[in-house]
């Protein structure tokens, strides 16, 4: 088949637009950070759980410690990251809902899980 | 002698489903089945076949809701309650009946750039490509596709998005990205980043479940992603 | 487009990996939905010990012990499953991917297991 063929069979130019291969790239980044942080989670709370959960209890673990709120400050990132663009893909092919106005939304809703996951870290810690 | 109750779509995008009553034999396929309804009982039911012999794809349609090749589908394999339903293959345009437009499926082949470019001239010496390489050997496990679109039509993303390129033409992409000879890489891959491209894939791996050849174009594409990431991450993508 | 009814375009495809895919989405928006309460829920603690611990005396009740439960589930679910798809797309492929998919849903049978008598051992 001639390069001419290849041209006028299927289209134009490749489509440029790369911000599914980033968001693709984040979204199995951040499922690595998630995957450690979410093992490390859920034996915690294992643990914690046992023999009943008290706001002093938590609290005493919680506070003034530095590297936990650096875990949960590194955990919201990884979650702000993560779940956007999975409901993205959940939007676009369940929605059928492309274009600006979801990307907007989505962004919108990092921000938000960003913002609510560092304001409960620092609730713990201070 | 026993009689299956085959229901069948008649009619393109609109129509219904019509029931004949086919003799069931010993061995029966469901392209006999189908040819029998067109012999017997109703000529003007259009369906598509060429070998008979599981080498073309051609016979290529939906068999109780999977997407199977009819002349190496057993009636005694799939039959349930001595009753089959027969449509056209899915996730494509009907023409009629039985047979789909495979326009779009073959559009998408080239828009992923699936043809080899060569760069080599008479005057070159023969390419050593080494079997045994990990590209060669990439190439050749996906090597076998003959386009018939069963993977095509079991892919869930293309039905959520129909602008996804879809697995043939993805694993195709692929064997030619792993071809050292092949002088396109560098625009395939660009082709195939494209929103919806490779990253679309969500790895439901029903065409790697359904390939009648036994591909994995799950493979391809996941290979696919790591390739194209790893030229984003580089900024070699163009 | 092709004549599926529509029943037919929701069922799964009929094999394991379609069956876990659904699970593993379905496992996400479940989770995706939970979060923001979360969030909220620690928060309460910004102000002080005993609003933190009216927030906990809420979730004492047993229908909220049960989605707790259900919501750990999920986690181990998606978290499991989603492992399955990084082995799938970066590990070299080979012919036992169904293997995956089963010691997904073994790894969250334990984990689930193990909550629910953490739980009920508090109940």
């Amino acid at each position: 088949m001639s390069l001419a063929g290849l041209e006028n069979s299927g289209g134009a130019a490749a489509n440029t637009d790369r911000l599914g291969a980033w968001l693709w790239v984040a979204q199995r980044g951040s499922a690595g950070v998630l995957a450690l942080c979410v093992l490390i989670h859920l034996a915690t709370i294992q643990y914690a759980s046992q023999g009943g959960l008290s706001a002093a209890e938590v609290l005493a673990r919680t506070r003034g410690h530095a590297g936990l709120l650096a875990f949960y400050g590194l955990f919201t990132l990884a979650v702000a990251v993560h779940v956007p663009i999975g409901l993205r893909t959940v939007a676009a092919e369940w929605l059928h809902w492309r274009g600006r106005s979801i990307d907007v939304s989505i962004l919108l809703l990092a921000l938000a899980l960003l913002a609510g996951g560092w304001r409960a870290a620092w609730a713990l810690y201070r | 002698m026993d009689e299956l109750d085959v229901t069948v779509w008649r009619g393109g995008a609109q129509g219904k489903l019509e029931l004949f009553r086919v003799p069931r034999h010993e061995h029966q396929t469901v392209l006999d089945v189908v040819t029998h309804i067109q012999r017997h009982l109703d000529p003007t039911l259009a369906y598509r076949f060429a070998c008979r012999v599981g080498m073309c794809g051609s016979c290529a349609m939906t068999v109780d809701g999977v997407a199977r090749w009819t002349c190496r589908t057993r009636v005694d394999k799939v039959v349930r309650n001595n009753a089959l339903e027969l449509r056209p293959l899915a996730n494509l345009p009907v023409i009629r009946d039985l047979a789909c437009d495979m326009r779009e499926f073959f559009d998408k082949w080239a828009r992923a750039r699936g043809q080899f470019v060569g760069t080599a001239t008479r005057a070159d010496d023969f390419a050593r490509v080494r079997p045994d390489s990990n590209e060669r050997r990439a190439a050749d496990a996906s090597l076998d596709c003959i386009g018939c679109g069963v993977c095509y039509a079991s892919c869930d993303v293309v039905t959520a998005r129909p602008d996804y390129l879809g697995p043939a033409a993805l694993q195709r992409a692929w064997t030619l990205v792993n071809d050292l000879r092949d002088g396109d890489s560098a625009n395939r891959l660009a082709a195939v980043a494209g929103d919806p491209g490779c990253h679309a894939c969500h790895t439901h791996m029903s065409c790697t479940e359904r390939c009648p050849k036994a591909l994995a174009p799950t493979a391809a594409i996941a290979g696919l992603k790591r390739r194209v990431a790893g030229a984003l991450l580089r900024g070699e993508l163009a | 487009m092709g004549a599926l009814p529509v029943s037919d375009a929701w069922r799964s495809r009929g094999h394991a990996s379609s069956r876990v895919a659904l699970a593993h989405r379905l496992s996400g928006l479940a989770l995706a939905l939970f979060l923001p309460l979360h969030f909220w829920a620690l928060g309460t603690a910004l102000d002080g010990g005993n609003a933190l611990d009216a927030t906990l005396a809420w979730t004492a009740t047993p229908y909220v012990k049960a989605a707790e439960w259900g919501l750990v589930v999920m986690l181990a679910l998606h978290l499991s499953l989603g492992l399955r798809v990084l082995a799938l797309e970066f590990l070299p492929w080979h012919a036992g991917q169904r293997g995956l998919a089963v010691a997904a849903m073994a790894a969250t049978t334990l984990c689930g297991l193990a909550y629910a008598i953490t739980l009920i051992g508090l109940a």
